[in-house]
């Protein structure tokens, strides 16, 4: 009785215009939760599964761009200059999105199984760290030794040029990777990145010597940001200062700006991937994925497609890291450890190896569980463990709770968890990946179907 | 002159030598066959010819060039496509996108043509598929081009990766074992399919096969061969007779036997 109401109610929902009612509820619903309760999570993962909604009711394609644009480029903008917790967490998404969508190129699209990606993000985040601060100036000295008051070797500005000098670095030392693996697959190629992700990493950790590149473990900072004029900040204010209901700063407006900036870029990477996925490329790759011996006997040159699937992914990497360098003002080799790589490695099985959504989509689930839902049921546990509170049935005051049990301190359990139940129900991830349905005028029994 | 032709080939793994001293040659427009027993040394040719392999020594020249120090990828844009003996299609990926993908040589667009998508680029990829849903149906596929190539039935497959091997537009073609494990009716079909594709695209066509029917009703020279060696060539009517293939096949006791009844 009850499912007969839900597939009523599913249908009801896949026709007509209650599609669009529902994506504009949700969106509605969310915007107006998370503006009245600013704090709360919960009113955010509504807002934010908007995106959801709208990539999976049936609607018509203007529709979903306006209402995509109308939450990334005005309810986002307004929530998280609000309260500047949540852009932040838009932030890490786009940012994870990106990374996500580069390595899907690599392990997705041509198979290739690399545990060192985020090299590729270091090597775009060391580059304008070195060249957007005073590092240059200080290559003679040992880390914490330079004298005050040193120039900036470019003007911030220099930042949008960087990001495209990233586009080519990055490539390059993705082809640099590949030369070396490219006769190795599976286990031994996965042993050989993650070996090269290290080696980036060490580097980044030891070159304070003979010459101060890096600066050490203690990172580069500061790194310069491109200039923000007085006129956007008031202009914003001007326009939103009423719904904010506080005068937004500088500050306010580089992480707006950013995410932004982080938002093209996610849009410039899909468009390259949609294209290159249909296009001979895209499918050489996908012939290396599913049979190399095949791929080659048909006419595909394994090495050049092998290096081209390293270098656009590497890419990818190398402009997100630019851009990280910037809005951070800050690196320090600890942002690229082994574990961020796993970390995007996970976004992309989890979200549907191969698949442009689902790779989105398990960026934000991992940087939202992380960010909030953990961190959330922590201070929801510390707050309890305050209280004077007791456990009903088994009489358990919250406030004799180790406080070793800290959700979280678990994240890592919680992935594998959740990475372990994916492979037994889900293995082809939250949204598996689908090759484009052709119609085929010609070959009649297909247009029916 | 000879499409192909191999001189003094010689392939060995370890000890065990797959292909000794082969000399053989293959006449354009041709359908030719290798026979012998398992373990003589016929896909080690075949992997052999498409650069798989590197022989240790001797030549391989097709169409009047040496082969040699090629790779796989270079030979097979040099007009040598291959199936192989067990199916090796891209099962994920559709059936139009695996032929698709075996036209891979013969599209020009460049990787910019691939980021920009201009029209020049469209049309190509239109005719493309086009052209790849007429090999389809070419093949005897009806209906399934956006099925999973590892959905289609099992002579489905096969004849799939025949479609993905004439995308490549090849001069040559090399067929392992094709009508494996096919039914009379299934075999019969593909042996017209093999007829047509030599008449009407006048493709040669090299096969390893075992099902003496096939061998017998479609080549007209066949090359038989046993530990790694050319023991026999001729017509069928010759290689039927041959003294040294039925002793490869069938022992020396059944070449004995056919001289008794001969008495």
């Amino acid at each position: 009785m009850l499912s007969a109401l839900c597939k009523a109610l599913v249908h009801k929902l896949d026709q007509g215009i209650w599609p669009y009612l529902a994506v504009l509820v949700h969106i509605g619903l969310g915007t107006a939760l998370v503006y009245s309760s600013p704090r709360s999570n919960l009113a955010f993962l509504v807002l934010i599964s908007a995106l959801l909604s709208l990539y999976f009711f049936k609607t018509d394609h203007r529709f979903k761009l306006f209402a995509g644009a109308l939450l990334a480029l005005l309810i986002f903008p307004v929530i998280g200059v609000r309260n500047i917790f949540y852009l932040e967490v838009i932030f890490q998404i786009s940012v994870f999105a990106a990374l996500a969508l580069g390595l899907n190129i690599v392990v997705g699209f041509a198979g290739l199984l690399d545990l060192g990606y985020v090299a590729f993000y270091a090597v775009g985040a060391y580059l304008w760290a070195f060249f957007g601060s005073q590092q240059y100036f200080v290559l003679p000295f040992a880390p914490g030794t330079q004298p005050s008051n040193l120039p900036f070797l470019l003007p911030g500005d220099a930042f949008y040029l960087f990001l495209f000098l990233a586009i080519i670095v990055a490539a390059l030392t993705g082809i640099l990777l590949g030369l070396p693996v490219l006769r190795l697959r599976g286990d031994y190629l996965a042993i050989v990145t993650l070996g090269f992700g290290e080696v980036i990493r060490v580097l980044a950790n030891n070159l304070d010597k003979p010459l101060n590149f890096t600066n050490g473990p203690q990172g580069i900072t500061p790194i310069q940001r491109p200039t923000m004029p007085e006129a956007v900040v008031d202009g914003f204010n001007g326009l939103f200062g009423p719904l904010i209901g506080h005068r937004a700063n500088a500050a306010d407006m580089y992480n707006l700006f950013f995410y932004l900036l982080a938002l093209l870029v996610i849009m410039a990477i899909i468009l390259v991937t949609r294209r290159l996925n249909d296009s001979k490329i895209g499918r050489a790759w996908i012939a290396i994925r599913e049979d190399e011996t095949a791929a080659i006997a048909m006419g595909i040159p394994l090495v050049r497609m092998k290096l081209a699937a390293f270098a656009v992914g590497a890419s990818f990497a190398g402009v997100m890291g630019v851009l990280l360098a910037a809005s951070r003002t800050f690196i320090s080799p600890e942002s690229f450890s082994f574990m961020q790589s796993i970390g995007v490695l996970s976004m992309v099985i989890l979200g549907g190896s191969g698949s442009i959504p689902g790779v989105i989509l398990g960026a934000a689930v991992v940087t939202i569980l992380n960010l909030q839902v953990l961190q959330g049921f922590s201070l929801y546990l510390s707050e309890l463990r305050q209280s004077e509170a007791i456990i009903p049935l088994i009489n358990f005051a919250w406030k004799d709770l180790s406080t070793q049990l800290d959700p979280a301190k678990y994240q890592r359990l919680l992935f594998g968890l959740i990475l372990i139940l994916m492979m037994i129900f889900r293995p082809k991830g939250l949204i598996p990946a689908q090759r484009r349905q052709r119609r085929l005028a010609s070959d009649d029994q297909t247009v029916g179907k | 002159m000879a499409l192909l032709e191999t001189i003094n080939l010689v392939k060995s793994f370890g000890g065990l030598t797959a292909i000794n001293r082969v000399n053989f040659e293959l006449e354009a427009g041709k359908i030719v066959s290798i026979i012998g027993p398992n373990g003589a040394g016929k896909t080690t040719l075949f992997n052999t010819l498409t650069g798989l392999y590197q022989p240790d020594q001797g030549q391989i020249n097709f169409n009047g060039r040496s082969l040699l120090g090629l790779r796989p990828d270079q030979i097979a844009k040099r007009g040598i496509a291959r199936t192989f003996q067990n199916i090796r299609l891209f099962s994920d990926v559709s059936v139009i996108e695996n032929i698709l993908i075996g036209m891979h040589v013969h599209l020009r667009q460049s990787p910019l043509d691939c980021l920009l998508h201009l029209p020049s680029f469209k049309k190509e990829e239109k005719d493309a598929e086009h052209k790849a849903v007429e090999l389809m149906h070419y093949v005897g596929l009806q209906g399934v081009g956006n099925e999973l190539a590892k959905n289609l039935p099992y002579g489905g497959q096969r004849r799939l990766e025949i479609a993905r091997a004439l995308a490549a537009e090849p001069l040559l073609l090399l067929l392992d074992e094709p009508a494996a494990g096919m039914n009379p009716q299934e075999t019969e079909d593909v042996i017209r399919l093999f007829r047509n594709i030599r008449d009407e695209k006048g493709i040669t066509i090299l096969l390893i096969e075992h099902d003496m029917r096939v061998v017998m009703n479609i080549s007209e020279h066949i090359c038989v061969m046993d530990y790694g060696e050319k023991i026999a060539e001729g017509t069928p009517a010759q290689i039927r007779t041959d003294a040294r293939v039925i002793e490869a096949y069938l022992g020396r006791g059944a070449v004995a036997a056919q001289h008794e009844a001969q008495r």
